[in-house]
């Protein structure tokens, strides 16, 4: 007892001797913290922040490069960007918001059997998910060209199951080809964010006591059924932190559909990126930029209020 | 008692059922595995291009294309320079990514303690500023950043390329050290100071090698990010300053050298063994600590 009173139980929120023993653990001076988050906010600031209003002034500027440009508040370049690049645009969240679908619906048994099938194979597992995904990700997305081309063993072994055939039937595809499809982009837009969805789910999954799994089959629920009330409602977290991980790179991304798409899978990363440093418009591609990161924010924000009232019911 | 009697009723009842799953059983063993089958499958689909990575790293291209598999070779491997350009822009991601790791982890490292341990005005501010970086798409940096730097008159290169590369790994620093410092037993720096060290060799002694291992992984990370970056690198770089990705995306339209497959085989190697390895360190220290 005397030992509790003399140092007080780590951890307690609140009460003025742990306040007093954290203030001497890490300095007394007030401007300590400041001090510290000085050099990495600076940088934060002029290097993230500033652009982006860089990005919003050169949105609203009219001009040209080689003469030079002036802020003319030019509104209307937002509804004409906009009604010019809708398709690209409507495209790459359709994509996007596939290619999270599929990857919760890969990720989920696979984060799940790390977590709770795994036993002493659990490390080595984790490091099958981490290791390839350092490796380049042009290198990979190239060879998904490979694997998707045309004579390749996977289009060859698909066409003899009849699933081309199938796809085709759905108009996923036209033709034999798989590689400048759709379903070759979101294929390799699930492949590539696969990693940041698992590692959330897992990290969420590890911390269910699997008691609760046997207390569910005590009480007499299917494996099933506790599944859907048990192990689902406690992974929330994990799969709406997954989800935005997934969803908000890929809906940027134009990597996989310039490597794997045609023409016709445009996303609008590639035109941002193709009016900033090929057509030279800046105003419009700064446009296109804004709005992109306009949009992404909004859907972001109505999930994550949405998923939060449904955790609550 | 009278609970015995139904169950002893049931027994001889039961038993056609108990006699019946080998009849049944590919099927019985598919629905309770199918999970882990799911799981394999996944592996799969996550590891597949990684061995076509590897397997065509011995090819032996006819034309200028390395898709389709030919024959076994080591030319590749013997001369992984052999095409221009291609250990330059290597070498120039390599310094890249040290510089902005080195940079990053520093800046991250600072931050990542004043948020874990510090109680200031502002922090709701820093979170956010911390998170967004993580939450904007690569396009929406790259082009913000391209236009600071040409309304500037920044001159782009090596140099830009390091800024944006510090820039969106400090956020990924920051929170994983932040979530390694908030891991730790502070009973452990108690005692410390119980034992009259002083603030100083309490920060020396036990919170920094407790908090290592974070900041180790924190740099993995940000080497990693900064070494494959293309698209944030694409709009900060000049036709001077090629990265190892952007050499990779140049000679993806007019036909890829096989050398870079032997890069994506020993990067693939490297990164498999430098998270196995952590793996195995964290393991045994816990293994130590339980003991």
């Amino acid at each position: 007892m005397t030992a509790l009173a003399v140092h007080p139980v780590p951890g307690a929120e609140g009460g003025p001797p742990d306040d007093a023993d954290e203030a001497r653990a890490v300095g007394r001076k007030r401007s300590t913290p400041y001090l510290l988050l000085l050099p990495a906010g600076v940088w934060l600031i002029i290097f993230f922040a500033v652009p982006l209003v860089f990005l919003l002034s050169q949105s609203l500027q009219t001009g040209s490069l080689t003469t030079g440009y002036a802020l003319t508040w030019n509104f209307s370049i937002y509804p004409e960007a906009i009604a010019q690049y809708s398709e690209q645009l409507i495209r790459s969240l359709v994509y996007a918001a596939s290619a999270t679908v599929l990857a919760l619906l890969i990720a989920y048994p696979l984060a799940y059997t790390i977590a709770f099938r795994a036993g002493r194979w659990r490390n080595l597992l984790l490091v099958l998910v981490i290791a390839p995904f350092l490796t380049s990700f042009l290198i990979r997305t190239l060879a998904w060209q490979n694997i998707l081309a045309t004579d390749g063993p996977v289009t060859g072994a698909l066409q003899a199951l009849g699933v081309t055939d199938l796809l085709r039937g759905i108009g996923l595809i036209d033709g034999n080809k798989l590689l400048g499809t759709p379903l070759a982009v979101v294929t390799g837009l699930t492949y590539n964010f696969l990693p940041f969805m698992t590692l959330p789910l897992y990290a969420s999954l590890e911390r269910i006591d699997p008691r609760l799994h046997e207390a569910a089959g005590d009480l007499y629920s299917t494996p099933w059924t506790g599944f859907r009330k048990v192990t689902l409602p406690l992974s929330m977290p994990g799969v709406v932190a997954g989800t935005l991980l997934t969803f908000i790179p890929a809906a940027g991304d134009y990597i996989n559909s310039q490597l794997l798409g045609s023409p016709s899978t445009t996303m609008i990363g590639q035109v941002v990126s193709g009016q900033f440093l090929r057509v030279l418009d800046y105003p419009t591609a700064a446009a296109l930029s804004v709005v992109l990161m306009l949009t992404i924010l909004a859907l972001v924000t109505v999930y994550v209020r949405r998923s939060g009232t449904e955790e609550l019911l | 008692m009278t609970a015995t009697v139904p169950r002893a009723t049931t027994v001889p009842a039961a038993k056609p059922p108990a006699a019946r799953p080998p009849r049944r059983g590919p099927v019985r063993w598919l629905r309770e595995h199918l999970v882990p089958i799911a799981a394999a499958l996944a592996f799969c689909y996550m590891l597949l291009p990684n061995v076509v990575v590897v397997l065509f790293s011995f090819n032996n291209p006819t034309g200028r294309y390395n898709y389709t598999w030919q024959e076994f070779s080591l030319d590749a491997w013997k001369d992984p320079c052999g095409p221009a350009g291609i250990c330059d822009s290597l070498g120039l991601s390599l310094r890249i990514g040290v510089v902005s790791t080195l940079l990053a982890t520093a800046l991250g490292t600072l931050a990542a303690f004043a948020m874990a341990r510090h109680r200031y005005r502002g922090r709701s501010t820093t979170n956010v500023l911390v998170f967004l970086p993580m939450a904007t798409p690569e396009v929406v940096m790259g082009s913000s950043l391209l236009t600071l730097f040409v309304n500037l008159r920044v001159p782009l290169g090596a140099t830009t390329i390091l800024i944006a590369h510090i820039m969106f790994c400090i956020s990924f620093v920051i929170v994983t050290v932040k979530a390694r410092i908030a891991g730790l037993d502070p009973r452990l720096e108690q005692a410390a100071m119980d034992l009259y060290a002083n603030e100083r060799q309490t920060f020396m002694k036990v919170t920094l090698p407790l908090v290592a291992p974070g900041i180790l992984a924190a740099a993995l990370l940000s080497f990693a990010l900064s070494f494959d970056d293309y698209i944030i690198t694409n709009f900060t770089a000049s036709a001077s300053s090629v990265t190892f990705p952007m050499y990779v995306w140049g000679t993806a339209s007019r036909g890829t050298p096989v050398q870079i497959n032997v890069v994506g085989t020993v990067m693939f190697l490297l990164a498999l063994s430098a998270v196995g390895i952590g793996q195995l360190v964290s393991m045994r220290s816990r293994k130590r600590a339980a003991r």
